[in-house]
């Protein structure tokens, strides 16, 4: 049987990477998948310690398919948005959306 | 005698009617409107004069005061309230005949005068208001009373001054008028706080025990009062505007900065008479002293004018100069012991009112035919206008001291109050006696006589004898220049209040004649010829001294200096730098500091989501670090 | 409901008016309307005040009336008047009155511009019923808030730098008032926010001489407080002409007002102790602001520096603390009100014709506009202090009451105070004889015209009021007095 800190380090891992992904990248594509990446790193947590802590209860797995709806509708409408920026500015740098600054 | 009240109302109504509705007038009947209310206001003071003297005197043989109107105005505290009334006593009541008759004189003549000029109907408005403010100076039931109608004589004498209101001269004399007499009128006003501090009211008469206790507080009020009367009266040096006054009409010189608003200063001092000689001896030498160098100044000036006007207005304001000396030299209430100057003044000042009026408006009239006020464009004028020559020769007469003119009379007074007070005051006004029939002759010979006038080319600019209506005025005042001096003066008014007879003294009234008939016989060899071979010689001799008083002793240069570069280069433009650049500059740089300190710290709100993340983070493993040490 | 509340409530009617209004003629007729009724209010108002007093009413308020507003904080709807409230009242109407026919000609924006002059008249006149600290802050405000947009949108010159400029120093000055009031309100046990009960109350002096200067300079920063006054130059210079007749006419008296009514009157010991401070600052502005007059090239800047000298006069009368010279300094609000307010719309008129402001570009304006110039005259004579117009009376008050204060400090600085009746009369001549006297020296202004009916209407409005005031004070003085004398004996106990 696989332990949970088997599960918890690759959740870890995979928050970490998400989490330096949403510092470096500089492309909004690349950004949001670092944002997947530290939302389903979230999930598992949960599913995880659902599993483990409280067998027999379901409110983690709910939560997480709750958050995988959530996610999914973000990531439609973040897309939708660096669509809509592309269109605009042919490009989706994140260095290059100065519009709204100041 | 409650009607007095109408001598204030009815001018202030025909100053309301001719000022609001004046355009809607015609020139003429705008004009006789204001005529006609004088000459009832005129009319009114004959009645009350006759009314007041024919009184009988109270117990103490002086004419009772009365106060026939009186109401609060401005209510300061309980004992401090600016009351407007009627005060009736023997100055006020001789100063409202003086005043009407002028002022009825000024109106007539002005109908010739001004005929035909723009603005005639707000002419008449302005004499109306400045008729009202006058009678209400001299009617003042208390100082305040005064100090309030001082003001408005001040401002309808600006508006007169400035009526030509286009002519660059007039705006300037209107400006300096206004604003050297109003300087002199803060003293006015700081003396009457000061006083009524000291006495806890602002009427003539407080107790006597407050007079007593007040101690040198009163003769600093009073030496303040003066300094306000100093500068309506023009005494050096406070004079300057007076010559410049004479950019406005002729007849307004005639009846505001001959007859009546300019002896104002006078008759303030006459009105606090009985305190300067109780509480104030000493401030009453002042007077005295700064009356006699203006008198002194004023006279050696007029000898070198050659504006006619000017002439006439450095002599009035010596004349103004043998008032306050009058009142000056007064050592004591009674008449007989010391107190004779205060009935000599007012004495001079009645005579004086009727004959430099009616020198200005014989002034007017020369001016009116020959348009121009320079003695050079004159000459031989008498063969043209006989009415005028007779007139002007009467009151030159009379200014001069010769009986039986009615300045003979006066100024004889006057000297026997200097000579009594003081040989050195004695021999010194006679001086100016004698200095004032030169300079008064030298006048005369150069308008009347002299070299033949010269008809210009084209004979339509013949001069020629004014029209009736300034004629009448002439007339009329030569009339009462006559007479006057035989009125028993002293009856009426006295230092004490009681009848006094009044005696030539002999000696006094010969070496006066003397003096005068010298100076006019110096006149007549220097001035009467067609050249004047000595007058030149003599300027040409004494060409530093000559310039000098041409120039006016460079008095109004002096002024010039500390009004335009102190006040407005040394004052008032480092003060407006100031707050431009230094208080509004530190408003302005608060504002910049703000502006800057955002500037640099909006870095920190980059709207970049990954640098607040990366702070997010760093903040939160801070804290768990935090949370892990403590 | 009291009938004070109407103050408010008609200038809330007018808004709604104008908003409903579908074209100028309707905003104008809303406007006319508004206005003359709220005159109407103010004369009735006086009306019934001095019947009252005949009556022998002797509160120092009546038609009080108190609704709570919010519990918790005891803040009330308190509104009262006493005489000075009612003078005040009666300028600010007077104001309104002849404001709306001053921008007559408003072609911007008509709508919104009134909007806000009417959201500006309600912060006004509610300032002045109030008897709550709290409301009164809130009036306060509502007044100041329009005049940004007033002033920024319909102004000239530099109307941006000059509308921030004015509302950030006006803001400055509220942040003061806000910590004074609740100064107040803590000092005095935080148990009520009315003004008349708090006057009963003793604040511990330690807090008055924390809270007395933060309260008397913000309020002062209004009142054109040396050296905080540098808004009004270039404030009153951008704004639209009614704007500056309201602004000079009526706001800066909400600074006087809140000075005397607020800062002094609750703290009277902080107010005795430090006095001195703020006298010697007011002297220095009475001078000041005449000298600096002297020797401005624009119209609107020669009037608000010698706004700032009279402005200057009232809080220094106030400061004098005598029952004289707080009524003259009553006096001297609505006479400047009165007299600034006919000066700016004079401005007003002027520079709609010639285009320019600068007197060196003008002169013999009499000439061409005789009907403004005369009024320009009058104007200029009551600031001079003419017997017979509005300045004089109050200026005398004030000089009598101050002299009275028997000590050289004080006599010293009288004189001092004086002696800006000469300066007065030589900015004053020197404008007149500069812009009015003279030949037309510009051809261009050979052309124009005089005043037409609204400004007539406007000046004479105004005219008269400046005249009655000046001809007839008594009445007035005797009401103000009266007044005064609650708000003195808790100042002189």
């Amino acid at each position: 049987m696989i332990h949970m800190e088997y599960y918890l380090i690759v959740s870890t891992i995979m928050m970490f990477v998400g989490i330096y992904g949403f510092f470096t990248r500089r492309n909004l594509l690349a950004i949001l998948i670092s944002v997947e990446l530290i939302l389903n790193s979230v999930d598992i947590n949960f599913a995880v310690f659902n599993r483990f802590l409280f067998p027999g209860q379901l409110e983690g797995f709910f939560f997480t398919m709750f958050a995988i709806g959530i996610s999914a509708a973000e990531t439609a409408v973040a897309i939708a948005i660096i669509i809509n920026i592309y269109r605009n500015i042919r490009n989706i740098q994140v260095k290059n959306m100065n519009e709204l600054k100041y | 005698m409650e009607y007095t009240i109408l001598l204030l109302i009815l001018p202030f109504l025909s100053f309301l009617l001719l000022g609001l509705t004046g355009t809607e007038f015609k020139p003429k009947t705008a004009g006789l409107i204001g005529t006609a209310v004088l000459g009832i206001v005129t009319l009114l003071a004959y009645i009350t004069a006759v009314l007041y003297f024919s009184r009988e005197r109270g117990a103490d043989g002086t004419f009772q005061t009365l106060i026939p109107f009186n109401a609060t105005w401005l209510p300061f505290t309980e004992t401090l309230k600016i009351e407007m009334g009627i005060l009736l006593d023997p100055i006020s009541v001789m100063m409202l005949v003086v005043i009407s008759t002028v002022s009825l004189m000024v109106h007539i003549y002005s109908f010739g005068y001004m005929n035909g000029e723009k603005g005639f109907q707000r002419y008449y408005a302005f004499l109306s208001l400045f008729t009202m403010s006058m009678l209400g100076l001299v009617v003042a039931t208390n100082i305040f009373q005064m100090y309030v109608f001082w003001e408005l004589v001040g401002v309808s004498s600006y508006l007169l001054i400035g009526f030509y209101y286009t002519k660059p001269a007039a705006i300037a004399a209107s400006k300096k008028a206004f604003i050297v007499t109003r300087f002199a009128d803060l003293g006015f006003l700081i003396g009457i706080l000061i006083y009524g501090y000291v006495t806890g009211t602002f009427s003539f008469g407080p107790q006597q025990q407050v007079l007593a206790a007040a101690g040198s507080l009163l003769s600093l009020a009073l030496g303040l009062m003066f300094v306000g009367g100093a500068g309506k009266s023009a005494m050096f040096p406070l004079h300057i505007w007076l010559p410049d006054a004479m950019e406005g009409p002729t007849p307004v010189s005639a009846l505001i900065h001959a007859a009546t608003m300019v002896v104002a200063g006078v008759y303030l001092v006459a009105r606090m008479f009985p305190l300067f000689i109780g509480y104030a001896p000493e401030t009453l030498h002042v007077v005295a002293y700064v009356g006699a160098f203006t008198a002194l100044y004023a006279a050696i000036v007029a000898c070198v004018q050659t504006d006619i006007k000017r002439v006439l207005a450095f002599s009035t304001i010596s004349q103004i100069g043998f008032m306050m000396v009058a009142l000056g030299v007064c050592t004591s209430n009674d008449p007989h012991a010391g107190g004779l100057g205060y009935m000599a003044s007012m004495f001079h000042l009645f005579t004086h009112a009727m004959f430099k009026a009616l020198l200005f408006l014989g002034a007017g009239a020369i001016i009116h035919a020959v348009h121009s006020n320079e003695m050079m464009n004159m000459g031989g004028l008498r063969k043209f206008m006989p009415v005028t020559h007779i007139t002007f020769l009467i009151a030159c007469l009379s200014i001069a001291g010769i009986p039986p003119f009615s300045g003979f009379f006066s100024k004889d007074e006057i000297l026997t109050a200097c000579f009594r007070y003081s040989p050195f005051m004695g021999v010194l006004m006679t001086f100016i006696a004698g200095l004032t029939a030169f300079y008064m002759f030298r006048l005369y010979y150069n308008i009347f006589w002299g070299k033949p006038y010269e008809v210009s080319e084209d004979s339509s600019h013949m001069p020629h004898e004014a029209p009736k209506s300034m004629t009448f005025p002439l007339i009329f005042l030569a009339a009462l220049t006559c007479v006057a001096g035989f009125i028993p003066f002293g009856r009426f008014i006295s230092s004490n209040g009681e009848s006094y007879t009044i005696h030539l003294s002999i000696p006094v009234a010969l070496t006066s004649i003397c003096v005068a008939v010298v100076a006019i016989l110096i006149a007549t060899f220097m001035y009467k010829g067609a050249t004047q071979p000595v007058a030149d010689k003599l300027a040409a001799r004494f060409n530093g001294l000559h310039r000098a008083a041409y120039k006016r002793f460079y008095i109004d240069e002096v002024y010039q200096f500390i009004t335009h570069k102190i006040i407005f280069r040394c004052i008032s433009t480092p003060i407006a730098w100031f707050d431009r650049h230094v208080i509004d500059g530190f408003m302005n740089s608060l504002a910049w500091v703000t502006n800057m300190t955002s500037m640099s710290i909006r870095g920190l709100q980059s709207g970049n989501v990954q640098q607040y993340t990366i702070v997010f983070l760093g903040g939160t493993l801070l804290l768990v670090l935090i949370l892990l040490l403590v | 409901m009291n009938f004070l509340s109407l103050f408010v409530l008609i200038p809330v009617l007018m808004m709604t008016g104008l908003w409903l209004a579908r074209n100028v003629q309707q905003v104008r007729m809303v406007m006319v309307t508004g206005a003359s009724a709220l005159l109407a209010l103010a004369v009735v108002l006086v009306t019934l005040y001095l019947s009252e007093r005949a009556g022998g009413a002797t509160e120092q308020m009546l038609f009080t009336a108190s609704h709570v507003w919010y519990a918790p904080l005891n803040i009330h709807y308190a509104v009262g008047v006493d005489g000075i409230s009612v003078a005040m009242l009666m300028l600010s109407a007077i104001i309104v009155f002849t404001g709306v026919f001053a921008s007559w000609k408003m072609q911007t924006m008509p709508k919104e511009y009134f909007l806000w002059f009417c959201l500006l008249s309600l912060g006004v006149f509610g300032f002045f019923i109030s008897v709550d600290l709290f409301t009164m802050f809130m009036f306060y405000e509502v007044a100041l808030i329009p005049m940004y947009l007033l002033i920024g949108v319909w102004g000239s010159g530099r109307k941006e730098y000059s509308a921030m400029k004015l509302t950030l120093m006006l803001m400055g000055g509220s942040a003061f008032i806000l910590m004074g009031i609740l100064g107040i309100y803590f000092g005095a046990g935080a148990t009520t926010m009315n003004i008349t009960e708090i006057a009963q109350t003793h604040i511990p002096v330690e807090m008055q001489r924390v809270f007395f200067p933060l309260t008397f300079i913000g309020f002062g920063v209004l009142g054109a407080l040396f050296p905080f006054h540098t808004w009004s130059p270039d404030g009153h210079a951008s704004a639209p002409t009614a704007v500056s007749m309201l602004h000079a006419g009526v706001l800066m008296k909400l600074g006087g007002y809140g000075c005397f009514r607020i800062a002094m009157y609750l703290m009277p010991d902080a107010a005795r102790e430090q006095a001195w401070i703020f006298l010697l600052l007011t002297a220095i502005g009475v001078v000041y602001g005449a000298f600096s007059a002297c020797v401005q090239k624009d119209l609107k800047y020669i009037n608000a520096y010698s706004s700032v000298s009279h402005c200057s006069l009232v809080l220094f009368a106030l400061l004098m603390m005598t029952r004289t010279s707080s009524t003259g300094a009553i006096l001297q609000m609505l006479s400047h009100g009165l007299m600034t307010a006919l000066f700016f719309a004079l401005i007003g008129m002027i520079y709609g014709r010639t285009h320019t402001r600068d007197i060196r570009e003008m002169s013999g304006l009499m000439k061409v506009m005789p009907f403004l110039s005369v009024c320009y005259v009058i104007a200029g004579l009551a600031n001079l202090g003419l017997p017979g117009l509005s300045g004089f009376v109050a200026e005398m008050t004030i000089f009598v009451g101050s002299f009275a204060v028997n000590d050289v400090f004080h006599r010293t600085l009288t004189i001092i105070a004086t002696t800006s009746i000469v300066i007065t009369a030589v900015y004053i001549l020197r404008l007149i004889g500069k812009v009015l006297y003279g030949n037309v020296e510009n051809a261009e202004h050979l052309k124009l015209t005089d005043a037409t009916w609204d400004e007539k209407l406007t000046l004479i409005c105004l005219i008269v009021a400046i005249a009655g005031l000046g001809l007839m004070p008594w009445g007035v003085s005797n009401m103000i007095s009266e007044s005064v004398l609650p708000m003195i004996a808790s100042l002189n106990f």
